[in-house]
């Protein structure tokens, strides 16, 4: 029988098949690795205790501390008390309950999104979960990864399995070339889709990315795209393993090696979807006109071209009254009057990081466009590298002195801006060029405006002082 | 273990689509390390100005829609962040059900786990509860059908959820009756759920 890439890794992860005398629809599936980090696992661990239960498999439990830590220097202690408890009750949980930890003195810190493939636990055909949405980052890899609640944390601490009702196969076939790979990255190219399909566009299913593009990109653009899979309110983002995902993967820290790795290849040389294989449902993207994108409103299909005017709230909603008064809502949030060119709006802060967009790959790409060049006088810049290793690595490459020259702010890896629970946060009524992936209301701090885009886009914004096309200068 | 039992209530109408989970609790309240006491700062941001005075103009700081149990939204309710505190946030606030055209599927999971119940139902129906937004309305999950009124309108749930929030079953102890199928799948499986340094 003819299978997607996805129904061979869930098949393959069936414990126990649905019980049909019950008529109950959910399947048990094994899950291969478990992600957990300080802000989704507190209750879970708490629930084990009360109960008396015991984490069924340490050895595939990772732990790290990512989304409330202070990115300034990690020699003086946490000033926020509450962020200060959390991290330490991770600490306890992890051991007392037996689980390897990457806390803050770590050299392999970082956000957990960055840290798994980096540390070779992410591996093609796996199951993975973690109780964070951008789980879907992994599936870069050709692992069905997805983010859970704080209850079914607690169920795959208990069990290392999931109740689970199957996804449907959404194939997103991305067509044509881009006219320019330095301009128009991996995170237009998601930003694209999720403006043509609508942030719910993925509800139910998981997204298959396909064609020629996408087996040209490297492992790091490969898991900007997967990661905002969720943005698009998809269950997971897949891509098909390749070499590049061998190579990238190839002596990572928890890969065995020798026979055992060999062993490894064999099975991933089945993981791609049959030909003829057939999907529920399927886009094509043509990325052959595609530019670079920016967002304008309050969710990431509110995006357009940054050859664009910002739209009028008639001609985004299409008659559709439910969109309009979001629209109207957004412009009002975001204070940008329609009909203008996005280029003429002015932005006060620029960060570059986030578990989409904080890898080596996005800041040397960042640094191309920063290099001789300075922060505009108006703009407050930030890069926090996504791990320490990412930041080690880019500074063995001097890539931190060319922030750094140029009035970038050069922090230590976490979560950050991106979602503002530690103390980096927008002022109300601040404007942020992001790399990140949310443009929620309030994301990045209470009144803060986010603009999402890419990693060179946000570059070019921190030296011009507003939107800036960043096609001019690659 | 708390059951889903037969509910009747008004709604409270928040005509909004893509109400993402970083509205429904935003992330200031996600450093807390215990399940209770989220529902003061459901919706923070909408319900308070940064003095932390009440605004007047959100539906629920009306102190008509006080005690209602049930919450009827429009389209993609839930989006964003995997963040349980959400629904936390909805049912320590009162909310036993959620009434919407479509849920984001991790908060409709985690819905479930806390035995709220979130319905779908067709726009045209969701319109005609906006527009008799007192009306009375009883929900019977048993029967799967929501009463309001004279109108019946029937509304589908999958069978599995459908189990958990009647039986309120403890799932995780249901799993761990299957010890040795989890044990014969991890025997036969040695590649991937086994790692070496």
């Amino acid at each position: 029988m003819k299978k997607t890439l996805f129904e061979k890794i869930w098949d393959n992860h069936i414990v126990y098949p649905q019980d049909k005398d019950k008529q109950v629809d959910s399947y048990l599936l094994y899950i291969d690795r478990h992600l957990i980090h300080e802000v989704t696992s507190p209750q879970a661990f708490e629930s084990l205790r009360l109960n008396n239960r015991k984490v069924r498999r340490p050895d595939l439990t990772f732990a790290t501390m990512d989304h409330n830590v202070p990115t300034s220097d990690r020699s003086l202690p946490i000033l926020d008390e509450i962020s200060s408890i959390q991290i330490s009750t991770l600490n306890d949980n992890c051991k007392e309950f037996g689980i390897k930890l990457y806390d803050l003195h770590s050299p392999y810190q970082g956000i957990v999104h960055v840290i798994g493939p980096e540390l070779g636990l992410t591996i093609p055909g796996s199951t993975i979960v973690c109780g964070d949405s951008h789980t879907s980052t992994h599936g870069a890899f050709g692992a069905f990864a997805f983010g859970i609640g704080t209850s079914e944390v607690e169920h795959v601490l208990a069990t290392q399995c999931l109740w689970l009702k199957k996804p449907k196969n959404f194939a997103v076939n991305f067509i044509g070339r881009r006219k320019n790979i330095h301009a128009i990255t991996a995170k237009d190219m998601v930003l694209y889709l999720i403006r043509k399909i609508g942030i719910g566009g993925g509800i139910g299913s998981v997204l298959e990315y396909r064609g020629e593009t996408i087996s040209e990109l490297s492992m790091e653009q490969r898991m900007t795209i997967c990661n905002m899979s969720i943005e698009a309110g998809a269950r997971a983002g897949l891509i098909a393993p390749d070499e590049i995902t061998i190579s990238y993967l190839k002596g990572r820290k928890y890969l065995p090696q020798g026979n055992k790795f060999d062993q490894l290849l064999d099975t991933w040389k089945e993981l791609v979807t049959d030909d003829d294989s057939s999907f529920d449902m399927a886009v094509d993207i043509n990325l052959q006109e595609l530019a670079p994108q920016v967002t304008w409103g309050t969710n990431p299909s509110m995006t357009i071209d940054i050859t664009d005017t910002i739209p009028y709230p008639d001609e985004y909603s299409q008659g559709n009254e439910n969109q309009k008064m979001a629209a109207i809502k957004s412009l009002e949030y975001m204070g940008i009057e329609a009909g203008i060119p996005i280029t003429s709006i002015p932005v006060d802060r620029v960060f570059i990081g986030s578990c989409t967009n904080s890898r080596l790959d996005d800041l040397v790409e960042a640094s191309i466009v920063v290099r001789g060049r300075k922060v505009s006088s108006k703009v407050r810049a930030m890069v926090v590298p996504g791990s320490q290793q990412v930041k080690f690595a880019a500074e063995k490459l001097g890539i931190d002195k060319i922030f750094k020259e140029a009035g970038f702010e050069w922090r230590e890896s976490g979560c950050s801006m991106c979602l503002g629970m530690n103390p980096d946060i927008l002022s109300p009524k601040e404007r942020c060029a992001s790399t990140s992936n949310r443009n929620f209301e309030g994301r990045q701090g209470v009144g803060g405006r986010t603009h999402l885009v890419s990693p060179v886009m946000a570059a070019a914004a921190a030296i011009k002082g507003h939107f800036f096309d960043v096609r001019e200068w690659l | 273990m708390k059951i889903f039992k037969t509910i009747t209530s008004q709604a409270v109408p928040l005509p909004l689509v893509n109400i993402d989970t970083d509205q429904i609790i935003p992330k200031q309240f996600l450093k807390l390390i215990q399940k209770t006491g989220f529902g003061k700062f459901l919706f923070y941001d909408w319900r308070y100005d940064s003095e932390g005075n009440k605004k007047d103009d959100f539906v629920l700081n009306n102190p008509k829609y006080n005690n209602r149990q049930i919450l009827l939204t429009l389209d993609n309710f839930g989006s964003g962040s995997s963040r349980e505190h959400a629904v936390w946030a909805i049912s320590d606030y009162g909310f036993k059900i959620i009434i919407a055209p479509s849920f984001a599927d991790i908060f409709y999971n985690n819905c479930i786990k806390n035995c709220v119940l979130p319905i779908i139902l067709s726009k045209p129906h969701i319109q005609l509860l906006f527009d008799n937004e007192d009306i009375m309305i009883t929900v019977d999950l048993e029967k799967q059908q929501i009463t309001a009124n004279s109108i019946t309108i029937p509304f589908k749930i999958d069978p599995s959820s459908k189990i958990y929030l009647l039986e309120g079953s403890d799932e995780i102890s249901k799993t761990l009756k299957l010890e040795s199928e989890i044990s014969n799948y991890e025997t036969n499986h040695p590649l991937y759920t086994n790692i070496s340094e």
